[in-house]
């Protein structure tokens, strides 16, 4: 998954048990985890195919989510807002106008992009906290408007219903295994896209600012517009995977993006590890599959997650799976 | 012009119970540097507590009204304090050394734990304070109604406030507060416990929310355990107007989100209020980005 340049640095400097794991993923672990993947549908049952499913959506979401805070450092909390551009522009234009979701998943992607452009401008020079409620703030404007139901375009609380799907020459995606594939193969070419970005030019630049951006602009770097690139793409692909969202969960509706729909997608980057992809990867498994797991708990299951997000937390505070330039934050302490 | 009076009284009573709300996330955020996403939790239990004493036999006729009420609101106080502590103990402090966002995720998680807590304790359906709990009496002043809960709200919010702040400003514990405010390891060295201190800030600010969480629900009399988001993400948002940090930028930041909060709802709609809200915010922060009072706790005091 990771490259041999990073894993072996990995290993190497940071010594805890998790990173030695990667380095053993090379070899052998990629090809076994891809051979799981592709087996496991066909053993499970469609409750778990499912289950499957909606951590792959997270997966996408978290990845995206990424890029702002864990690449850049950028506190976003309100990155449901272009998950939920992305899928009511999926489920408009395919209700009215009958655009095919191929077609809508690039164009989910670049209304959600333009809209994070648009509205990341003139907030993006905000310090931490400010931005914080700021973007928070987004979302529920966001929010509030798709619910108060503008132009009779988003269908007000109840939602909008979109029957249209994925199709593969006629062959509709429906079925959770079809779909599982779905999600995971674009899991896999973000993945990949993302691996290429972050050893990137921009990558090195978001990584820098996010360690110190005085030092950063000192070097040359446009700040501004390094943040607003990640801005941007972060929407993008948030936009982009609400295509995906609206076809798997056919009703649309506000109450899909709210406020604590952006907090899980916080902790999913922040229990990863910062700037790490199998973190992500990791993380929406904690916040999304955990909870299924402790499902025989009942009621108490979300008591035993609350207790454990502080109990990982205090034990691992830098991730399940922690990028290596995460490191040097961590040694200043404070992190201030 | 009635209107207007009438909204802005209404929206005085609202935010001084987001002033006293705001107060909690920016005393701990002035101390530690770290938002409290649990914060809001605090305020709901008050709520709660609040709730099964009125419901209990407390209320029954034993003891005067006044002295009943008074006895409720202290004792929620006094419950959502200690808690405060607990927690802070239990999932703040081993975190202080380690970067902000953890100690977030950490709150987040405090914070469903208690959520989901009180749902198990008090059940998942709203509550409803019983109605003879307050006297309902309204006066007529001018053309408006103002009722008995308004003016209640307005006394204590505004005597806990004053209270707060002569505390922090008039006393040598106060001094301490905003030494730790502006640097823990130099305040140490002037002999002050700083673990102490945050104890305190711990004790207070919860007990502010408890107590507006009682008022809060003596007013709108239903409560439900998701309340704490809500009023939580309000009264963040009144504390980062402010500017966060500052405690008399809190309190003037919760009485102008109200006020405007009210205004939104009485001239443009309530559906839209929030949006006007956060409209609004945004601006602010576009050109004042420290808020409207500025940042630190203790110079600008």
């Amino acid at each position: 998954m990771a490259g041999r340049v990073e894993r072996a640095n990995s290993a190497s400097r940071l010594g805890t048990p998790l990173p030695l794991v990667g380095s053993y993923l090379s070899k052998w672990g990629l090809p076994v985890i891809i051979g799981i993947g592709i087996i496991f549908p066909h053993v499970a049952g469609n409750y778990w195919i499912d289950v499957a499913v909606f951590w792959g959506i997270y997966v996408l979401l978290g990845l995206s989510l990424n890029i702002i805070v864990g690449e850049v450092g950028l506190f976003n909390m309100g990155h449901s807002a272009f998950f939920a551009i992305g899928a009511y522009t999926t489920a408009i234009l395919s209700e009215r106008f009958g655009v095919s979701l191929w077609l809508l998943l690039p164009l989910s992607g670049l209304a959600a992009g333009v809209a994070g452009y648009i509205l990341a401008k003139p907030i993006i020079h905000l310090r931490g906290d400010y931005l914080l409620i700021v973007t928070i703030g987004l979302n529920e404007i966001i929010r509030i408007t798709l619910l108060n139901n503008p132009l009779g375009l988003t269908g007000g609380p109840n939602g909008i219903i979109m029957l249209d799907q994925f199709r593969i020459f006629g062959h509709a995606i429906e079925r959770p295994m079809d779909f599982y594939y779905l999600v995971w193969a674009f899991v896999a070419i973000t993945v990949f896209v993302l691996i290429r970005i972050q050893r990137s030019r921009i990558g090195r630049c978001w990584n820098y600012v996010r360690e110190d951006e005085i030092a950063a602009q000192a070097m040359g770097i446009d700040t501004r517009w390094a943040k607003l690139i990640a801005f941007t793409l972060g929407a993008a692909i948030a936009g982009a995977t609400g295509t995906v969202f609206a076809a798997k969960l056919v009703v649309i509706s506000p109450e899909s993006f709210t406020f604590m729909e952006s907090v899980i997608l916080f902790c999913i980057v922040i229990l990863g590890g910062m700037g790490s992809i199998p973190g992500v990867i990791l993380g929406s498994a904690g916040m999304m599959v955990l909870p299924e797991l402790l499902r025989n708990f009942a009621q108490f299951r979300m008591l035993f997650f609350g207790l454990a997000l502080v109990l990982m937390m205090i034990f691992r505070p830098q991730g399940l799976w922690p990028s290596r330039r995460w490191t040097t934050i961590l040694r200043e302490g404070e992190g201030e | 012009m009635a209107l207007f009076i009438e909204q802005l009284v209404n929206g005085l009573t609202v935010g001084a119970v987001y002033s006293l709300v705001a107060l909690g996330y920016t005393m701990v955020y002035g101390v530690m540097r770290m938002i409290n996403f649990a914060h809001g939790d605090f305020f709901m239990i008050g709520s709660y507590l609040g709730f099964t004493l009125v419901s209990s036999a407390l209320l029954g006729g034993a003891i005067p009204l006044w002295a009943a009420l008074i006895v409720v609101v202290v004792l929620s106080m006094a419950g959502v304090a200690l808690l405060g502590v607990i927690v802070e103990r239990a999932a703040y402090r081993p975190l202080r050394r380690s970067s902000r966002l953890t100690a977030v995720v950490s709150a987040i998680g405090v914070s469903i734990f208690l959520q989901n807590a009180v749902m198990l304790i008090w059940g998942p359906r709203y509550r409803a304070y019983p109605p003879w709990s307050v006297p309902s009496i309204t006066w007529q002043v001018g053309g408006i109604y103002i009722n008995f809960m308004q003016v209640l709200i307005l006394a204590v919010s505004f005597g806990l406030m004053v209270a707060l702040y002569l505390f922090v400003q008039r006393t040598t514990v106060g001094a301490a507060i905003r030494a730790t405010a502006i640097d823990h390891d130099t305040a140490r060295l002037m002999g002050i416990d700083v673990d102490q201190i945050i104890r305190l800030i711990f004790l207070i600010g919860p007990a502010l929310g408890a107590a507006a969480g009682v008022l809060l629900g003596l007013y709108y009399r239903q409560i439900h355990f998701t309340v704490g988001w809500t009023y939580g993400l309000k009264a963040f948002t009144a504390a980062i107007m402010g500017g966060i940090g500052n405690i008399p930028g809190a309190m003037v930041g919760g009485l102008l989100l109200g006020i405007l909060e009210m205004l939104g709802a009485g001239y443009i709609s309530s559906a839209w209020k929030d949006v006007f809200v956060f409209l609004i915010l945004i601006l602010l922060l576009m050109f004042r980005p420290t808020g409207l009072l500025g940042e630190r706790i203790a110079e600008k005091v």
